[in-house]
């Protein structure tokens, strides 16, 4: 799932659903639950960190997190909550994956796979 | 395929020196100890609160990890962090390594029914700060550490600090280093008695960026809402102050606390005021700001609705703004609603000022604060001295806020009632 906005935890995601409740993001109405979950990075309180947790907990939360350049708040979130991150990626995640792909995430070793694209052609 | 080689990756271990063949660079330095504590060698509390640490210090390019002082952690109040909070401090074990303190909670803890604070609420705070104290931590739960007992900090110390305003005091006021440590990172600094050497802990990033300049007379409540107008202007930069006149300690206090919530200073110098402005020889920002009178005015003519609750004491009273607001209640009744917020400590140094400013109705409130407590929701617009709490209250607590100074606040909360001796009440 692809999010060209960047996530405030606090706030934008409803920690009980996983859903995207901040009414102008370009994910509002979506679940982030189950997804490896692609936006640039993390904006807003630093409570933020919790929320993840939280999500975590109630199994809403993304199963990997895919970040342009990451920050304090989501780093701190995806370690508390034991979600893959990567960040800083060699080439451009907007660029070399869409919505629906299926993607493999290390967050030990640090890389991305992309398994299957949405068109249903596996990329090499 | 490998699709692309990430630079950073958490969780699992961060820092293999090569990645896909890639020699990663700009890595911290970890001694064989530190190694060992993230490999999990130390447990799985240390082994994550490295990790938190590690990525912080990567993500900011720190050399390595230094010793700090203390710690003051953030993310107290059940109202901000929630039972996601509660339950990842309740997972925590093992004892904190240097003198750590909390931040204000969302409640008295002593006297929590007084401001109608829900028994709900009051049970998953006790347990938030019985989880904290179960770590070894002070549960002190004020924004003003600095002036605890046995918690005392100096020029040049290093520290892991998370309350916004406490952070900007010690760096600018004091002259000690932190950076803005969030709730997780000071906790793990404290368990670890380190932090990451990066950001305000380094000379090069302490220098002013902007010089603002105020050339008309300031007084008490002016500065916290100059922090305001400033803070808004500066951003997260370093500001060097040029003022008239000496600003004291409280004065001071309310700037930074200003500041670092209309803005995101850390840090501010004001120039033959602070240790640093008068120990190094910082050189003139180019970028000038100017501050008119007439911006503090707009702050103080901020409309709002007839306020149903005077605040004082964000930042936490000091013993001087105590004696102040003791004199101004004395032998008055209030009218309206009024809480006065300071550290538990100093209700203990100062029992004449409290019982005073108590016997006028209003009410002396430890361990919280009006932005943090849920008490405050309750309320439609809320009068108050502080830059800080002018800035949050709106977001925190769904409330308006009005400016005054503690003189204007206590008329305005003394408001329709005489002298108690004339039996007016």
């Amino acid at each position: 799932m692809i999010s060209r906005d960047p996530i405030s935890f606090l706030g934008s995601v409803d920690p009980r659903t996983g859903v995207v409740v901040e009414e102008k993001h370009s994910l509002a109405g979506k679940s982030i639950k189950g997804k490896v979950l692609v936006f640039p990075h993390g904006k807003g309180s630093t409570v933020g960190s919790y929320v993840m947790y939280q999500l975590k907990k109630n199994e809403a939360a993304p199963v990997a997190i895919i970040n342009l350049e990451t920050e304090p708040i989501v780093a701190v979130g995806a370690i508390i909550s034991e979600i893959p991150l990567v960040d800083m990626l060699e080439k451009n995640p907007y660029e070399f994956l869409k919505d629906g792909d299926s993607v493999l995430v290390n967050g030990s070793e640090g890389y991305v796979e992309l398994l299957k694209s949405e068109g249903g052609q596996k990329e090499e | 395929m490998t699709a692309g080689c990430a630079d950073r990756a958490v969780p699992g271990i961060l820092r293999p020196a090569l990645l896909n063949g890639i020699k990663r660079v700009n890595f911290m330095y970890l001694t064989k100890e530190e190694e060992q504590i993230l490999n999990g060698e130390a447990g799985e509390t240390l082994r994550q609160a490295i990790q938190i640490l590690v990525a912080l210090g990567d993500i900011y390019g720190a050399d390595r990890l230094i010793p700090i002082k203390s710690a003051q952690i953030a993310g107290v109040s059940y109202k901000t962090i929630g039972d996601a909070g509660l339950e990842w401090i309740s997972d925590l074990e093992g004892q904190v390594k240097v003198p750590a303190t909390l931040n204000p909670a969302g409640m008295d803890l002593e006297d929590w029914e007084r401001l109608k604070i829900s028994p709900e609420f009051a049970e998953k705070q006790k347990a938030i700060v019985q989880a904290y104290k179960k770590l070894g931590i002070r549960c002190e739960c004020t924004c003003t550490p600095y002036t605890l007992e046995g918690f005392s900090v100096s020029y040049g110390d290093h520290l892991a600090w998370s309350e916004s305003s406490a952070i900007s005091y010690a760096n600018s006021v004091i002259g000690a280093r932190t950076n803005r440590e969030g709730g997780p990172s000071a906790l793990s600094a404290a368990l670890l008695g380190k932090t990451a050497n990066y950001g305000f802990h380094l000379d090069e990033n302490r220098v002013p960026e902007v010089s603002v300049n105020v050339e008309f007379p300031l007084k008490e409540s002016d500065y916290g809402a100059l922090g305001y107008v400033a803070g808004k202007l500066i951003g997260n930069r370093v500001p060097i102050f040029h003022l008239k006149g000496k600003p004291k300690a409280d004065e001071l206090k309310a700037l930074g606390a200003a500041m670092a919530a209309s803005g995101a200073v850390a840090l501010y110098h004001v120039k033959g005021v602070t240790p640093e402005a008068c120990r190094m020889n910082f050189g003139e920002p180019e970028e000038k700001i100017t501050i008119e009178r007439s911006q503090l005015d707009e702050v103080y003519e901020s409309k709002g609705k007839e306020p149903e609750l005077i605040t004082i004491g964000c930042p936490h009273c000091s013993a001087d703004e105590l004696k102040k607001a003791a004199e101004l209640l004395k032998g008055k009744t209030v009218s309206k609603e009024t809480w006065i917020f300071t550290s538990r400590e100093l209700t203990k140094r100062c029992p004449e000022y409290i019982k005073t400013i108590e016997e006028s109705g209003a009410k002396v409130v430890c361990d919280t604060c009006m932005v943090v407590s849920p008490a405050t929701n309750s309320y439609s617009c809320v009068m108050v001295n502080s830059g800080k709490a002018f800035a949050y209250v709106p977001g925190m607590c769904g409330a308006e806020s009005v400016y005054g100074n503690m003189e204007a606040c206590i008329e305005k909360a003394t408001a329709g009632k005489g002298k108690k001796a004339g039996g007016s009440h």
